[in-house]
């Protein structure tokens, strides 16, 4: 489910009433605040249909002024094996970063789990998470990347990010 | 020392030895109620220093600088990494089982943030109490 809506105190704790009264259990969830809207996507399991679920947050929703959408959650066949990396942008605004970064991304089979973009007066700051595929050159990769944010006039770095299992 | 805690350092260490890209093992996490970890961090591609094996009961931080984040994971936490601010330099000080010898370890870069992480263990905490924020937590790639 996505809840979406002009940021306040109380809105999780609103929703989360809800679910918690329907008996239904949050299992995975993000939440962030963007600008002044604070967005939740939840993964939950309860014994309703989705539309259900969604008629029982009306009220809520209403009273918070936030939008409560749900639908089937897919099946989780799990992310394909591939190497954690980081990419980390910035320099000057303008149109299409996103759009020529990710394709490139996805042009060496990439798979973005995560990604949070900035925009401070002039500044733009972009953060992804990528797992690439365990055959591709990551220094390759790296290389490609940084020769993509000189011709977008930006400074762009992609790094390893394997975890430490201690 | 008990003898019992020079059995169970062995134990640990040859559990440690068992699984595959394990560094180091506390006794809390096989359920023995101790204040006591093995470390070998030897053959590891990101090791620095290297202080062999190390077997220390009652583990102490003395000292710990040069404050950097990492992403960390953990046995006892299959599917999360975390990332988590650790000193890349320590100082470590402990008993040997046995001999009940007092061992001083100092540590830099890897080593040192293997050793917090198991000193955390013995005070029956996880890298999931130290993570940096709501977005630092990640799943985990099965990926090696
Ligand atoms: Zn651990």
């Amino acid at each position: 489910m996505t809840v979406i809506g002009r940021d306040r105190p109380g809105i999780v704790a609103g929703i989360t009433r809800v679910l918690a009264a329907l008996g239904a259990n949050i299992e995975d969830s993000t939440m962030t605040r963007l600008r002044g809207t604070f967005a939740m996507t939840l993964v939950v399991e309860v014994d309703a249909e989705a539309d259900q679920l969604e008629a029982s947050l009306a009220d809520a929703a209403a009273s918070l002024g936030v939008k409560a959408s749900v639908s089937p959650a897919v099946e989780d066949a799990g992310a394909a094996p591939g190497a954690h990396h980081v990419l980390t942008l910035h320099g000057a605004d303008r149109t299409g970063i996103v759009a020529e970064v990710t394709a490139l991304l996805a042009q060496v089979g990439g798979n973005i789990t995560e990604m949070t973009t900035r925009l401070t007066g002039e500044l733009y700051v972009l953060v992804c998470e990528v797992d690439l595929p365990p055959q591709r050159d990551s220094a390759i990769v790296a290389t490609e990347v940084a020769q993509l944010g000189d011709r977008l006039g930006v400074s762009a770095t992609l790094r390893p990010a394997e975890a430490d299992v201690l | 020392m008990a003898p019992e805690v020079v059995a169970l350092a062995e134990a640990l260490l040859d559990t440690m030895r068992a699984h595959a890209g394990c560094v180091g093992l506390a006794a809390n996490q096989v359920g023995a109620d101790a204040r006591l970890f093995v470390l070998d961090v030897g053959g590891h591609a990101k090791t620095r220093s290297y202080s062999g094996v190390v077997v220390l009961a009652n583990p102490v931080l003395v000292e710990a600088t040069r404050w950097e984040k990492g992403r960390e994971g953990c046995l006892s936490v299959p599917d999360l990494t975390g990332d988590v601010k650790r000193a890349r330099r320590v100082i470590v000080r402990g008993v040997i089982p046995g001999s009940g010898e007092l061992r001083v370890v100092e540590a830099d870069g890897y080593e040192a943030v293997a050793l917090q992480h198991e000193l955390d263990h013995v005070d029956g905490r996880l890298f999931l109490d130290r993570v940096a924020g709501a977005h630092a937590l990640h799943q985990r790639q099965t990926y090696l």
